[in-house]
């Protein structure tokens, strides 16, 4: 089933962790597999923020070798990152195998990224100015937890609830997914692609990555395709509807915007509130309920209908 | 006039108007009255407000029947915060208000009450509802009165996709747009739409009329226009001025969509292949 949720502060910023925490946490029935969040900070022109894993969550109770392993792949990453040119202003870890890191780099995000990833166990999880990308297993509430993402102020953000249904329960496929190699651009998807490997394989043999099994994924390496074409985001999104089958809702973020994509069917949902202030959307009114209890007008976006909002 | 002899007059096929909501419309002695043995006595001058905010669906649903048991006729129920399934199973007379918005399911199954809704509407609203009326101030999501088999289900804004899919019965009205697949595989039962409708209006419809204020979007397969009779005109007005909504563009200029009937095969069947397919 899966449940989406999105949304935007203008011109102003928020406690977007907060928010999106409450918001997924009402959506967990929806999908309590996995959990995540695409969340956009005030974006800084001069860095990037990477956020990426080196094993799965599930592997951390295989034994003791793998802790070591990640300590290795560390070390290689931080050495791959200097040999590229790469200055780390800060490294954290997030959780034992998952990490954030600030850094300087002026050379080519694709190179950078395919190099890091080269790492045994590596996923770039996000890279971006202002995005910052954390999935993990189970509710908002205990990713919340574990990444402390309360008091993540920023401008807007996107997070998934997934119920696994044709792919594994892991932080492979969950969601969002980065638009690898594009800074800044995730997205979330509600609904199934019934012409995912078609369009995989048309994408790959154009020289795209995909990480996971999950339809989701295409959705993302698709607009990222599009945009390196020159597409805006908006006529990136037009084109998805027309090219993606299946039934779908999906959301998708970049530095300063958020758009949603509703297929022709209308076979999945989305309720939206506007106002001049904020915009909410979310699988189900309930989520953003948890935001704004008081008495506001929504509405559901009609079939094969695209939206972008600037924050 | 006979019964059979106005759901002619009012395009349809092989319904027959009955049931308490009808009773608004036509002589009450020609219609029969239904209440299920096991109904509440209920006295509408008594009222119980029930704050929801702390109370999950079923501690909600229960209460409202408590409540029910006790003779309350009027229930206000404030603080839905659209949680899921609320105010559904009620095969009771009752006024029941509710001081906001619903999630999916609300409504659903119900024989009799009638509600009002201040806020929005989730998926699903009023399924396989029997009768009463049920009247949402602000805007509903899809699947809008699903299997829908009578009474009067009301929404003053716009609504989603598939509103009345596969209804059997009763009237639907909107007041703004609706999306895609309305009335599909509609059996029975009107449904208008004062605002634009969708693409594949009606498809694959049974039976049943669409009343149509603004632009068509598309018609789906075996959904037909037709003309709309005199006696149409006269409930359209008298139902639209019941629940304070106008045609923006006057009745007289509403679409009226049929059943074309090419998909109706079952006569040719065999007995037994019929009994397949049914």
């Amino acid at each position: 089933m899966c449940g989406i949720a999105g949304l935007i502060h203008r011109k102003q910023t928020g406690d977007i962790g907060q928010e999106m925490t409450a918001m997924l946490q009402s959506l967990k029935h929806r999908g309590p597999d996995s959990t995540g969040y695409a969340l956009y900070g005030k974006p800084r022109e001069s860095e990037l923020v990477l956020r990426f894993k080196l094993a799965e969550q599930a592997e951390m109770s295989k034994g003791f070798d793998i802790h070591r392993q990640i300590q290795e792949r560390r070390a290689e990453i931080d050495r791959r990152l200097a040999e590229l040119g790469a200055k780390i202003l800060q490294a954290e870890p997030a959780t034992e195998y998952a990490f954030r890191y600030r850094i300087t780099f002026a050379g080519d995000l694709r190179r950078l990224a395919n190099y890091l990833e080269d790492v045994e166990g590596a996923e770039m999880l996000s890279m971006g100015h202002g995005l910052e990308l954390i999935k993990d297993l189970g509710d908002a509430a205990r990713v919340n937890e574990q990444y402390h993402l309360q008091g993540f102020v920023g401008t807007h953000a996107i997070g998934h609830t997934r119920m696994a249904t044709e792919s594994d329960v892991d932080i492979r496929s969950a969601h969002p997914y980065w638009a690898y190699p594009f800074a800044d651009v995730s997205v979330v998807h509600n609904g199934q692609l019934t012409n995912y490997w078609n369009g995989r394989r048309a994408l790959e043999r154009s020289g795209h990555r995909f990480v996971s099994n999950c339809d989701s994924e295409l959705i993302a390496v698709y607009l990222a395709d599009r945009m390196a074409r020159g597409a805006t985001l908006e006529d990136a999104m037009k084109s998805s509807i027309e090219e993606l089958d299946g039934v779908f809702t999906y959301l998708v973020a970049t530095s300063d915007s958020l758009g949603m994509a509703k297929d022709v069917m209308a076979a999945k949902p989305m309720v939206l509130y506007e106002s001049d202030q904020f915009i909410a959307l979310a699988s189900e009114e309930v989520a953003i309920r948890s935001v704004f209890p008081h008495e506001i007008n929504t509405f559901d976006p009609y079939e094969g209908e695209v939206r972008v909002w600037k924050s | 006039m006979a019964l059979m002899t106005k759901a002619t007059a009012l395009g349809m096929h092989t319904e027959q108007l009955a049931g308490r909501t009808q009773q608004r419309f036509f002589k009450p002695e020609e219609e029969p009255r239904y209440t299920y043995p096991q109904a509440f006595e209920v006295d509408f001058d008594r009222q119980a407000d029930i704050d929801a905010t702390d109370l999950d669906t079923r501690a909600i649903n229960l209460r409202i029947r408590e409540l029910m048991s006790e003779g309350y006729g009027t229930i206000v129920l404030n603080n839905p915060g659209a949680k899921h399934s609320l105010a559904v199973g009620i095969l009771n007379r009752l006024n029941l208000q509710i001081r906001g918005s619903l999630g999916y399911f609300g409504c659903g199954l119900v024989d009799g009450p009638n509600i009002h809704v201040s806020g929005r509407v989730g998926w699903s609203c009023a399924e396989n509802m029997m009768a009463g009326t049920i009247v949402i101030d602000k805007n509903a999501g899809s699947t809008f009165g699903a299997a829908l088999r009578g009474g009067d289900l009301v929404c003053k804004g716009d609504v989603g996709a598939r509103v009345g899919i596969d209804m059997k019965g009763g009237t639907i009205l909107i007041g703004g747009r609706a999306g895609a697949f309305c009335g599909f595989m509609m059996q029975r039962g009107r449904m208008v739409i004062l605002g634009d409708a969708g693409k594949n209006l009606g498809d694959s419809m049974y039976d049943g009329t669409i009343y149509v204020g603004g632009r068509i979007a598309g018609l789906g397969v075996d959904a037909v226009p037709a003309e709309m009779t005199e006696l149409e005109g006269q409930w359209l007005e008298r139902k639209l001025k019941m629940y304070g909504l106008e045609a923006p563009k006057g009745i007289k200029n509403m679409q009226k969509i049929v059943a074309g009937r090419q998909l109706w095969n079952y006569d040719n069947l065999e007995p037994a292949e019929k009994k397949l397919i049914l």
